[in-house]
């Protein structure tokens, strides 16, 4: 099994090194850089060629493209992200600062998702065309439907009318002040959990459908099983798979594709960052999180495929 | 175009009403999935308001009139005014022909993308599908939203480039889907028999393989449009899709909103709403669509 997580792991790094090259190329076709907008501000005011060129000297932007990016590249295989152009700290620092929160929130959700969802999914396939399951469908497809930032600014409205809530102003570690930070941090995990338990909700829905038709079912009906057995042990230790696999998917984009829940709530996450770093240029943060990115995808991906093995004895892996 | 006849089949009547026929094939439609006839009202209800904005709208869009800033909903402002003193539900209405102007052409536009890459990629096989794979594992590691942001941030605030930094996304997950479903329509016997008779590798790929990847193309191509008002609501409410004055719900929703959101919750409630209805009616639409289409889910007990 080793040798296939190393295997795996292996056949990832060209798609990681091409993710990071596709942003770095893109980054470079935009107009403007960070040199320009350092010295010119948002609205571009006065500019000094003189002053620009030793700039973009200072911050290596006037090395070849290629010069740029595996420089870089190479930093990167010794673990050092290089500094941010925009701050001018480390880009390690500065996720730091960030992920934390982000990840916190990440598996918040997904917990709260998951817990909510299979339940609710399996009810709905194994009352289908019931009034149950039009319900569960209607308000799972609502999850769907609402707009997290519209979601997070009602949410907001009702705090502020009914409690005087105020944005926090500086995120507490969850470590150092737990009811605290739960404080903070349980609407936008709320309001991002019902969203993906929407998702999870319509995949377990569907598996067990599939499911509740195949052979081994009606076996398990026929032999006299209570439902309960028959739904828990056989129909969704089964269908339970894509569902997993779905979990781990949104997992892996609710690390870095929370910027709008992140700008509603203030909350000062990765996906922010990333956004706040393409509107500068700022291209080694840019690489460095979209990098993180793809290797929380690739690392979420392959546990779900080791987790298909232990749960599923027909599959090995080779 | 003419509506096609088909031949009767044996024991079936021969189609002699085919208005009738029309109105029992929706009637069917609704008794069986009223769920998907319910989203199909909001769509063609969308669909009316967007075609007739002009006449229904009560006041002009783009009118500002600061006398009568924030007033709450009233006989006069069923949806109240926003801080320029225009008329929400003006705006709203307005705002139906961006949101199904941009989500069908730019879902259009990637489903249909992802689907020729899709069916090339598995046509060809070898060592260009591997190249090809390997680009959509590179796009589809980038959050949909993150990967339409970047997008937008390099081309430009303008429509057109919202509507490419929306359909972009779409189509690595396209092509996945798609590809899977060309590469065993590629096994048919029929597709060696076509090639065998002397047809062009694109013929085989127009005739034989596209029509066998229509059903999970529609799929998508339903399910991706509400998706896609999601997506430009959510752009244009971080500031980088439709710029001011245009009437887009999400652009409704950023700014002003949440900071008056005390004083005129009206003006966070209702673009909301109308995004979460309408999108609300794609899915339902396209969940119905797909448990029709798809042969795994059809024969239900």
């Amino acid at each position: 099994m080793w040798q296939y997580i190393v295997k795996r792991l292996l056949l990832m790094l060209p798609t990681l090194i091409g993710a990071a090259l596709v942003v770095f190329l893109l980054m470079h076709v935009v107009p403007g850089d960070i040199a320009l907008l350092i010295i010119g501000g948002d609205q571009g005011g006065d500019i000094n060629p003189q002053e620009l060129v030793k700039l973009r000297a200072q911050l290596g932007l006037n090395q070849p493209l290629y010069v740029q990016f595996f420089s870089w590249l190479w930093g990167v295989a010794h673990l050092n992200f290089g500094t941010s152009l925009w701050t001018g700290t480390s880009v390690m620092n500065e996720i730091m600062i960030r992920l934390p929160l982000s990840l916190e929130v990440a598996i918040a959700a997904t917990v709260v998702s998951t817990l909510i969802a299979i339940p609710l999914g399996t009810i709905a396939a194994i009352r289908q065309d019931t009034w149950v399951d039009y319900v569960v469908r209607v308000v799972s497809i609502g999850g769907l439907a609402i707009p997290s930032f519209w979601a997070g600014i009602l949410i907001i409205l009702f705090l502020v009318i009914y409690f005087d809530w105020a944005p926090p102003l500086e995120f507490v570690s969850l470590f150092r002040h737990p009811w605290e930070n739960l404080a903070q941090l349980i609407w936008p995990i709320l309001s991002v959990g019902y969203r993906y338990a929407a998702v999870t909700t319509r995949m377990t829905r569907s598996t067990v459908l599939e499911v509740m038709r195949e052979d081994y079912v009606r076996t398990a009906w026929a032999k006299g099983l209570r439902e309960r057995a028959v739904v828990v042990k056989h129909a969704l230790k089964n269908a339970i798979l894509p569902v997993i696999t779905i979990i781990g998917t949104e997992f892996a984009f609710l690390i870095g594709g929370l910027v709008v829940t992140e700008t509603v709530f203030t909350l000062n996450g990765i996906g922010r960052f990333m956004v706040d770093a393409i509107a500068h240029r700022d291209i080694p943060v840019v690489q460095t999180l979209v990098l993180l990115i793809a290797c929380v995808f690739v690392v979420v991906n392959l546990m779900v495929d080791l987790l298909y093995a232990w749960l599923d004895p027909r599959i090995s892996y080779r | 175009m003419a509506i096609a006849t088909r031949p009767a089949r044996p024991g079936e009547r021969p189609q002699a009403l085919p208005r009738h026929h029309a109105w029992g094939a929706i009637g069917k439609f609704v008794r069986t999935k009223p769920l998907g006839a319910a989203g199909a009202a909001i769509i063609v209800l969308m669909a009316l308001t967007a075609v007739c904005a002009d006449l229904i709208a009560p006041y002009d869009v783009y009118e500002i009139n600061q006398q009568l800033q924030f007033t709450p909903p009233s006989l006069a402002h069923w949806l109240g005014t926003d801080e320029f003193g225009r008329d929400v539900l003006t705006r709203i209405i307005y705002g139906a022909r961006i949101a199904l102007f941009i989500g069908l052409v730019s879902s259009f536009l990637g489903a249909t993308g992802g689907a020729v890459i899709g069916v090339f990629s598995a046509y060809l096989g070898g060592k260009t599908d591997l190249w090809i794979q390997r680009l959509m594992d590179i796009l589809l590691a980038f959050p949909l939203l993150v990967l339409a942001l970047a997008i937008v941030t390099v081309l430009g605030r303008s429509i057109p480039n919202l509507i490419v930094a929306i359909a972009i996304p779409v189509i690595p997950r396209t092509a996945r889907i798609v590809r899977s479903s060309a590469l065993s329509a590629k096994e048919n016997v029929y597709v060696e028999a076509a090639r065998a008779v002397g047809s062009s590798h694109l013929r085989v790929m127009w005739c034989h393989i596209v029509p066998n990847i229509m059903a999970p193309f529609l799929i998508i191509l339903t399910a991706q449009l509400g998706s896609a008002i999601l997506t430009e609501a959510a752009l244009s409410f971080l500031g980088l899709g439709t710029a001011e004055p245009t009437p887009s719900w999400g652009l409704m929703l950023s700014g002003g909103a949440p900071m008056y959101a005390e004083k005129a919750p009206w003006l966070a409630i209702f673009p909301g709403l109308a995004i979460s209805l309408a999108v609300f009616g794609f899915n339902l639409f396209g969940d119905s669509l797909r448990d029709a289409l798809d042969p795994k889910l059809r024969h239900r007990t």
